[in-house]
C-alpha cells in the first residue's frame, strides 16, 4: 500500500496509541512494518528477558518511554529466591550508549542499584520521568542522583519499593533551578526527610499535581505544603496525627477549603481517628480513596469517612471495614469501579472480617465494579452466582479465600459453581485469581467460557492434568499462567507445547512436574527458556522422576539468559 | 454436582432432583469415593462437551448450579464428594507426608488436598528454615512490602500503647482496653510473617530475614552466617560486595562481627541476652555490626551517650 508518503501513513499511526494496536500495525506488511517502527516512541516490555536491549534499540530507534518488567509475579510472594534475576542495569548500560533520547523509565519487580540510578541520571539529557513498582536493590543515594542530574524531572514515582534508607538529604538534591516536578511519590521510604527542603521543594513547583508522603512528614509540614499547593490533585498524606484542638489543625481545616482539585486521596499511614473530619470536605470530590495502609482507621471511622464519598470509583480498603461497612459502600458510592478489600490481619483464626455478604452486597448496589481483588475468612457459591448476576463487567477478579481450600460453608461444596457463573457471566473477564476448595470442573469451566482470559493465577486447586488441560485448550488468549500447590503434572504440561510460545510466560511450583517432563519441554521448544529453581543445593542431577519444585518458562528471541544464579537452572 | 448433594443430606434439596434415580445406585460407590480420592473419573478420558453433558449453569441457587445430567458411568465419580471433615483447616496441620495426585483410579490417596502440607513441607523463603508449619509460605497472596507495613504498624502501635500506658492514664476503661488490645496486637504478632531487614557494615543493601521461621538464636545467627559469610557463589556481584572471609559464630564473640538489633525504642542492643519471645517482640531490624563499633554496646544497660555514638548514619 504505497499510495500515500510515509509521512502521512506515520501520521495516521499517531492516532494509534494502545501497544496492542501497534504491534499489529506492524504486522501489515514491510513499508508499515518500518513506519511504525520508526515513529514508535513507547515499548512495553512485559518480560525484561524475553529480549535483548540491543533488538530493542535496533528497532525502535525513536524510543523515548520504555517500560520493563523482571521477575514473575509470584516473586511478590516470596516465592522467587533473591538474587534470580531482573536486572536493569544492562538496559541502562546499552540505552545509554546508543542515541536514544530516553525520557521515560517504568520498571516493575526489577532490581535497580544506585550504580544503575546515577547512569541513568547522567546518560539522558531529557530525561522527564521514572517509575519503580516493587523495586529493590537501591537507597536514598541513588535518588539523590536522580534528583540532582535530571534538569527537567516531572515524575519520581516510588510504590512500594524496598529501599534502604541512608538520609533524607537526597530531596536537597533538587537543584533550586528544578521547577519542573508534576509528580512525587516517595510514601514508601521508611526514613528522616528534610522537610525545610520538602516545602522549598513544593514552593517551586507550580505544576505539582501529585504529591504522596512518606511516614516521616508530620502534619505541620502538610499544612504548609497544602498552603502552597491548593492545586493538586493527587495527595498521599504522612503521618496523619495531631491533637485535633491545636491551632496547627484548626489551620489544615481553612487550608484543604482551599483544595477544591484534589481526587485522589492516600496515606494516613499513621493516624489520629478525631483529626479526619478536616478532609470530609474533600471527600465530595474524590473518585479515587486508598485507606489500605491506614491500619489506625477503625471500621466505624471509616464508615462515617465514606458516607462522604459519593462520587468514589476506586476504593482499596482494608477488611476492619466489615460487612456492614461494605453496605454502606454498596449505598453510597454508586460509581464505583474497582474496590480492593486487604486483610488487616492476615493470620488471624475465626473472626470474620468481611465475608461474602459484603461482597453480595457491594455487587448490588455498585453495577458498574468491574475490577475486584477481595480478601476475605469464606465465600458461597450462592454468592458468587449472585455477583455474577448483578455485575456482569468484570474485567478482573481475584478473589483471595484466606484458608486456601476452604469450601463453600454451607454447602460444604467445592467453589467450582460459584467461580463457574463468574467466568459464564463476565465475558469480558481478562484476569482471574481463584482460591477456595476447587476441583477440575472449575477449569472445564474457564476454558469453556473465559475466552478474554489473559491472566490466570491458581492455587491449591484441581484434581488432575484434566483441570491445566482445560485452560490450555480453552483460553485462547491466554498470556500468563501461574500455578502452586495443584495436581498437575507432566501429561498437562507436554500436551501441547506450542500453546507456550503464544503466551508470556508460565510459572508452576509445588506442582506434579517432573525434571524429565521439564527437559522434554525444553528439548523441543528452543524459543523457550525453562527454568528450574532449585534452592537447597539439590543441583546434584537427580533422577528424571523427581519432581520440579518450581519451574518458570517463558518465550524469549535471545535463549537462555547470561546472568542466571547458580540455583536457576535453564535446560 | 449439586446432583450429588443429595446423597449427603446436606445442602439444598432442590439440586438432588437431577441426580435421583443414580442416588440408590450409586451410594456404595460414594463410600468408595470418599476414601478414595479421585476427582474425574479415567474412563472418561473425552473432552465432557462431547459426553452430553448439560452444563447447566443455572443462576438460581434452587436449581443447583450445573444439573450435571449425564449418563450414569459414563462419568463415574462425578467429581468429588466432600464433607466437613475432609477440610481441616490448613493451620491446624503440621508437616506430614504428602499425597499423591494421579489421574488412575487405583491412586490411594489419602486425606485431602495435600499441596498446603506439601508446601509447608518445602522450604521456599530465603533464610532456610522451614516455617512452623502453621502457615503455608508465600500465603496469602500479599505483596511483601504490604505484609512488613502491617506488621511494622502492629510492632509500633503496640509501642505507642506501652508507652500510653506507662504515662499511667487514670482511667480504668482505658487502661483495660489498652491491656486488651495489646495483648491481642501480641497474639497477632506470633502469627505475623517476621520479615525484618538485616545490614551488615560494608554493603549499602540490606536483606531481609523472617524471623518466625526460628525459634531461638542458633538458628537464626546460622542463617545469616550462611547468608552473609558464606553464600558467596549465590551473591551476584552488583556493585562490589565484599567477600566475607571470617565464617565464625556471631553470636559467641569469636567472630569480627558481633549480631546486633534496633528495638521497639530505637535502641540498639545485642542480640542474644533476652529470651527469644521477648526478643521478637521487640526487634524492629538487625544490623550485622563490626566488634570494634559495637564496643558501646552492654548487654542490658544502654546510656543515652553510648547510644548515639552506636546509632548508624
Amino acid at each position: 500500500m504505497n499510495y500515500f508518503p510515509d509521512e502521512v501513513l506515520e501520521h495516521v499511526f499517531d492516532f494509534v496509541a494502545s501497544h496492542r494496536d501497534r504491534n499489529a500495525v506492524s504486522l501489515v506488511c514491510r513499508l508499515w512494518h518500518r513506519v511504525e517502527r520508526l515513529s514508535r516512541q513507547r515499548v512495553f516490555v512485559g518480560n525484561c528477558y524475553a529480549l535483548s536491549p540491543q533488538i530493542l534499540i535496533a528497532r525502535f530507534p525513536g524510543l523515548k518511554s520504555l517500560t520493563l518488567k523482571g521477575k514473575p509475579h509470584f516473586a511478590d510472594f516470596n516465592l522467587v529466591p533473591h538474587d534470580w534475576g531482573g536486572y536493569v542495569q544492562p538496559w541502562i548500560e546499552a540505552l545509554s550508549n546508543s542515541r536514544i533520547g530516553l525520557e521515560e523509565l517504568r520498571l516493575k519487580r526489577m532490581v535497580v542499584s544506585d550504580e544503575s540510578l546515577e547512569l541513568l541520571s547522567r546518560s539522558f539529557a531529557n530525561f522527564k520521568s521514572l517509575v519503580l513498582v516493587s523495586c529493590e536493590g537501591f537507597t536514598t543515594v541513588g535518588l539523590a542522583a536522580i534528583a540532582a542530574n535530571c534538569r527537567f524531572l516531572r515524575e519520581l514515582d516510588l510504590q512500594e519499593n524496598e529501599i534502604d534508607d541512608h538520609s533524607g538529604h537526597w530531596l536537597s538534591c533538587f537543584p533550586d533551578s528544578c521547577t519542573s516536578l508534576i509528580s512525587l511519590n516517595f510514601a514508601c521510604l521508611k526514613g528522616e526527610i528534610n522537610l525545610a527542603a520538602l516545602e522549598r521543594l513544593v514552593a517551586r513547583s507550580p505544576n505539582l499535581r501529585s504529591l504522596r508522603l512518606n511516614r516521616a512528614v508530620p502534619l505541620e509540614t502538610l499544612q504548609n505544603i497544602l498552603m502552597r499547593a491548593p492545586q493538586l490533585v493527587d495527595l498521599g498524606t504522612g503521618s496523619y496525627v495531631h491533637d485535633p484542638d491545636s491551632e496547627t489543625y484548626n489551620k489544615l481545616k481553612h487550608t484543604i477549603l482551599k483544595c477544591k482539585s484534589i481526587r485522589n486521596l492516600s496515606g494516613f499511614l499513621e493516624v489520629a481517628p478525631r483529626c479526619l473530619p478536616a478532609i470530609y470536605p474533600i471527600c465530595l470530590n474524590l473518585t479515587s480513596l486508598n485507606l489500605s495502609y491506614a491500619a489506625g482507621i477503625h471500621g466505624s471511622e471509616l464508615v462515617k469517612l465514606i458516607r462522604h464519598c459519593a462520587k468514589l470509583q476506586r476504593l482499596w480498603i482494608l477488611d476492619c471495614i466489615g460487612d456492614k461497612g461494605l453496605e454502606v459502600v454498596a449505598s453510597t458510592c454508586k460509581e464505583l469501579q474497582e474496590l480492593r478489600v486487604f486483610p488487616s490481619d492476615p493470620f488471624g483464626v475465626g473472626h470474620a472480617a468481611v465475608t461474602e455478604n459484603g461482597l453480595v452486597a457491594i455487587s448490588v448496589g455498585c453495577p458498574k465494579l468491574h475490577s475486584l481483588l477481595y480478601f476475605c475468612q469464606q465465600m458461597t457459591n450462592a454468592a458468587l452466582i449472585a455477583v455474577a448476576k448483578n455485575c456482569p463487567n468484570f474485567i478482573r477478579f481475584r478473589l483471595c479465600i484466606l484458608d486456601p481450600t476452604k469450601p463453600d460453608p454451607v454447602t460444604m461444596q467445592p467453589l467450582d459453581n460459584g467461580f463457574g457463573a463468574i467466568v459464564q457471566s463476565c465475558k469480558r473477564l481478562r484476569r482471574l485469581s481463584l482460591s477456595g476448595l476447587l476441583t477440575d470442573w472449575v477449569f472445564l469451566y474457564i476454558g469453556m467460557y473465559a475466552e478474554q482470559l489473559e491472566m490466570l493465577s491458581v492455587a491449591f486447586a484441581g484434581d488432575s492434568d484434566k483441570g491445566m488441560l482445560y485452560v490450555l485448550n480453552g483460553c485462547k488468549k491466554l498470556r500468563k499462567l501461574e500455578i502452586r500447590d495443584s495436581p498437575f503434572g507432566n501429561k498437562a504440561l507436554l500436551t501441547d507445547v506450542g500453546k507456550y510460545e503464544t503466551m508470556r510466560s508460565l510459572w508452576m511450583s509445588s506442582c506434579e512436574v517432573t525434571l524429565g517432563g521439564c527437559k522434554t519441554l525444553a528439548k523441543e521448544m528452543p524459543r523457550l527458556n525453562v527454568e528450574i529453581i532449585n534452592e537447597h543445593d539439590q543441583m546434584e542431577i537427580g533422577s528424571d522422576e523427581q519432581r520440579v519444585e518450581k519451574m518458570y518458562l517463558y518465550r524469549t528471541l535471545v535463549g537462555p539468559r547470561k546472568d542466571a544464579p547458580e540455583f536457576v537452572w535453564t535446560l | 454436582m449439586d446432583g450429588t448433594l443429595g446423597l449427603l443430606g446436606g445442602g439444598s434439596g432442590g439440586g438432588g432432583s437431577s441426580g435421583a434415580s443414580a442416588n440408590e445406585s450409586t451410594v456404595s460407590k460414594v463410600e468408595v469415593v470418599e476414601q478414595d480420592f479421585v476427582g474425574m473419573s479415567s474412563e472418561a478420558s473425552s473432552y465432557p462437551a462431547e459426553a452430553e453433558l448439560e452444563l447447566g449453569l443455572g443462576l438460581s441457587l434452587g436449581g443447583g448450579g450445573a444439573a450435571v445430567k449425564a449418563k450414569p458411568c459414563k462419568w463415574g465419580e462425578r467429581g468429588r464428594i466432600l464433607t466437613a471433615k475432609d477440610f481441616p483447616s490448613v493451620v491446624s496441620h503440621g508437616s506430614s507426608t504428602p499425597s499423591r495426585f494421579s489421574d488412575t483410579a487405583t491412586a490411594a490417596a489419602v486425606g485431602p488436598v495435600s499441596g498446603t502440607k506439601r508446601a509447608a513441607d518445602s522450604v521456599c523463603q530465603e533464610g532456610g528454615s522451614p516455617t512452623g508449619g502453621s502457615q503455608v509460605v508465600g500465603w496469602p497472596p500479599i505483596r511483601a512490602y504490604r505484609m512488613n507495613s502491617l506488621v511494622n504498624q502492629a510492632k509500633s502501635q503496640r509501642a505507642e500503647e506501652d508507652k500510653l500506658i506507662g504515662e499511667k492514664d487514670k482511667s480504668p476503661d482505658a487502661t483495660k482496653k489498652k491491656i486488651y488490645s495489646k495483648a491481642e496486637t501480641n497474639a497477632k504478632e506470633k502469627c505475623h510473617l517476621g520479615f525484618v531487614k538485616v545490614n551488615i557494615d560494608g554493603v549499602p543493601i540490606g536483606r531481609k530475614v523472617d524471623l518466625n521461621a526460628h525459634s531461638c538464636y542458633a538458628t537464626l545467627a546460622q542463617m545469616l552466617e550462611d547468608m552473609f559469610f558464606r553464600s558467596a557463589t549465590t551473591v551476584k556481584s552488583m556493585g562490589g560486595e565484599e567477600q566475607l572471609t571470617k565464617p565464625s559464630k556471631l553470636l559467641d564473640g569469636s567472630s569480627e562481627f558481633v549480631l546486633t538489633y534496633e528495638d521497639r525504642d530505637g535502641d540498639w542492643m545485642l542480640v542474644g541476652d533476652v529470651p527469644w519471645g521477648m526478643f521478637l517482640g521487640s526487634v524492629k531490624r538487625l544490623r550485622i555490626m563490626r566488634t570494634s563499633e559495637a564496643n558501646g554496646l552492654a548487654p542490658r544497660f544502654h546510656e543515652r551517650n553510648e547510644r548515639q555514638r552506636s546509632k548508624p548514619i
